[in-house]
């Protein structure tokens, strides 16, 4: 509101300070006791460790064979963005430039199905997958994640398609242009604000997403990094000393994607939200 | 406003269309060439939007379609032969299912203390970075972060928090609110959630708020400030009415993530104490892939659907409408 640096600012800049340092207590308790042995976690999980000692971490990457489950994990968001991206900017753009009932419909189809939980559909899914040769596999988890991403990925991108001029397409279809040239070589490039906001919403939806990996994939050499974190704590309940462990080095891949894009994240979180 | 907006936009565009189509003097050629034309730009209109389509039907409507199907049946989800039973699913879900209804109860009451609270410290959170602070952006950060840890890893870590971190400190500071029994009595369980969650997704809804105050107009504020106007009025008659759409968007968010709470909820208290955090996405999965009651377990989810659709819409009518009063 103000923009001098009153006393009162000041008053709030502490405020601000304190509130975020409280924010921070539990990363503190999760970092510091990671590297604790395991009776001094009992004795006071608040306490600065005595010695740091990084064996928890040497176990826990051996026990969820940490290095599978991030390369699938990365597989799995890297891929289902790839096709994401191309499926739902290439809809997108042909149903705007198509005016009309029938992308009208469309439209209005793709997105009233965001209401639908995922709880919903899965049991049947199940069903489905196993009959097309979708379950057990991380290329059918990936096949899955078009089919959950497309109506938030079409929907942003057409909202944006709609200000993109129309004229330089019109006039490169004149010189003779097809239409995918016309898309990939002048309107794809177009979209790149749209495309990095929906790459980021579906990157965080799906490196963190847990029911559906869940249920698709059984193999433990498939697991993702939350499939992996979960049957760790299913059979170690309570060993803390390792489960913490085991938590940094899982929270650790994102919160670095986080911080070296979080420009564009927090930008593209408050676009994609507004629209 | 929008909407008519691209309408607009959108009949004007027609013209230039139809312009590209060939044109040819003689009728019937032109006849022709256009069903050619028409059948050609269908199959583009197909190569565009049909994978989309595919992928989409496929994984989300067939299935979907499919569960209102067996809601009605008693397919257990192995055998092939699937029984009609009408509507006895649904008699027993509302007659003879203590469990879904407790869990019910729980989502619903969960719901309405996670997006109060959470809205609250994310529209604080939002004021707070509004003002000229030093720190802003550090602290946009830290409230962020939570934000982009999955809900899974989140529950397993604030575990740790409750269980031993609160004790700790307990014991440091000797406060009665760190020496309750966390997560172990059906109380302190619902507010874990609560406060997991809200520690979760305030730094989202923040952002949220922050991008609609930023669209203010200092002038407005300038102004009413100098004919004495106190930051309380300027906050309620000015702020919050121009940014109503904010409100709206962040609601619908809460609402809809609040009453679809799954993963925190299941690596938190797992729905314990006995089940009296059990939500009702986790009931579904149970009864589902643990009691392998696929019909059972249908017919809940699309009354989740039905509750989740009505819940959503009643929320943007009633706030768009306020907005349209504002």
């Amino acid at each position: 509101m103000g923009n001098r640096y009153t006393k009162r600012t000041f008053v709030l800049e502490i405020i601000g300070i304190v509130i975020g340092l409280i924010f921070l207590i539990p990363f503190y308790f999760v970092l510091v006791n990671s590297v604790k042995p395991f009776a001094a976690i009992l004795i006071d999980a608040a306490a600065w460790p005595k010695e740091f000692m990084f064996s928890n971490y040497a176990k826990v990457w051996e026990i969820i064979n940490f290095p599978r489950a991030f390369w699938n994990s990365l597989v799995i968001t890297v891929f289902s963005n790839i096709g994401l991206v191309i499926i739902s900017s290439m809809a997108a753009w042909k149903m705007v430039r198509t005016p009309g009932k029938f992308s009208k419909i469309l439209f209005v189809i793709f997105v009233s199905a965001m209401v639908i939980p995922f709880q919903t559909v899965m049991i049947p899914l199940m069903k489905v997958g196993g009959t097309l040769g979708l379950t057990n596999s991380i290329p059918g988890l990936i096949i899955m994640y078009f089919g959950f991403g497309v109506p938030l990925s079409l929907f942003l991108y057409h909202g944006f398609v709609k200000t993109v001029p129309i004229e330089i397409e019109e006039s490169a279809m004149i010189d003779g242009c097809s239409q995918f040239g016309v898309f990939w070589r002048i309107v794809f490039p177009l979209l790149k604000p749209i495309t990095v906001t929906v790459i980021i919403l579906n990157t965080l939806w799906i490196w963190n997403d847990y029911l559906l990996p869940l249920l698709v994939l059984q193999d433990a050499e498939l697991r993702t990094i939350p499939l992996a974190a979960s049957s760790f704590f299913a059979q170690y309940t309570k060993q803390w000393d390792m489960g913490l462990a085991a938590l940094v080095l899982g929270i650790t891949p994102i919160i670095i994607f986080f911080l070296f894009l979080q420009k564009h994240i927090i930008k593209g979180i408050a676009s994609g939200s507004i629209k | 406003m929008k909407e008519s907006d691209y309408t607009v936009r959108v009949v004007i565009r027609v013209e230039p269309k139809i312009q590209t189509g060939p044109v040819s003097p003689d009728v019937q050629m032109k006849a022709v060439t256009k069903k050619k034309f028409k059948y050609k730009s269908l199959l583009t209109y197909a190569a565009f939007v049909g994978p989309a389509l595919l992928f989409f039907l496929v994984i989300q409507i067939l299935p979907f379609l499919m569960g209102v199907y067996y809601s009605f049946t008693s397919w257990n989800g192995v055998s092939s032969v699937v029984e009609w039973v009408g509507f006895e699913n649904y008699k027993k879900i509302f007659t003879d299912d203590k469990t879904f209804f407790n869990s019910f109860m729980f989502t619903t009451k969960f719901m309405f203390a996670a997006v109060i609270i959470s809205n609250l410290i994310g529209f604080g959170f939002a004021l707070l970075l509004n003002a000229a602070l030093k720190t802003r952006n550090i602290l946009r950060t830290v409230f962020f972060i939570p934000n982009v840890i999955g809900g899974l890893l989140l529950g397993f870590i604030w575990q740790f928090i409750f269980v031993k971190g609160f004790a700790s400190l307990g014991n440091m500071t000797d406060i009665g609110f760190f020496k309750m029994p966390w997560l172990g009595d059906e109380t302190t369980a619902f507010w874990g959630i609560v406060i997991v969650f809200a520690w979760q997704i305030s730094g989202y809804m923040m952002v949220i708020y922050v991008a609609a105050l930023q669209g203010v107009d200092n002038s407005l504020l300038e102004a009413a400030r100098i004919d004495g106007a106190s930051n309380w009025t300027l906050l309620t008659k000015i702020i919050i009415p121009l940014i109503l759409p904010a409100f709206t968007i962040c609601f619908f968010l809460t609402i809809s993530m609040a009453f679809k709470i799954f993963d925190l909820n299941i690596s938190l208290t797992g729905g314990g104490p006995f089940n009296s955090t059990q939500s009702v996405a986790i009931n579904i999965y149970q009864e589902a892939f643990q009691n392998n009651r696929y019909g059972l377990g249908t017919a809940k989810s699309i009354l989740f659907f039905v509750v989740v659709a009505v819940f959503t819409t009643i929320q943007v009518m009633v706030t768009k409408k306020k907005e349209v009063q504002a």
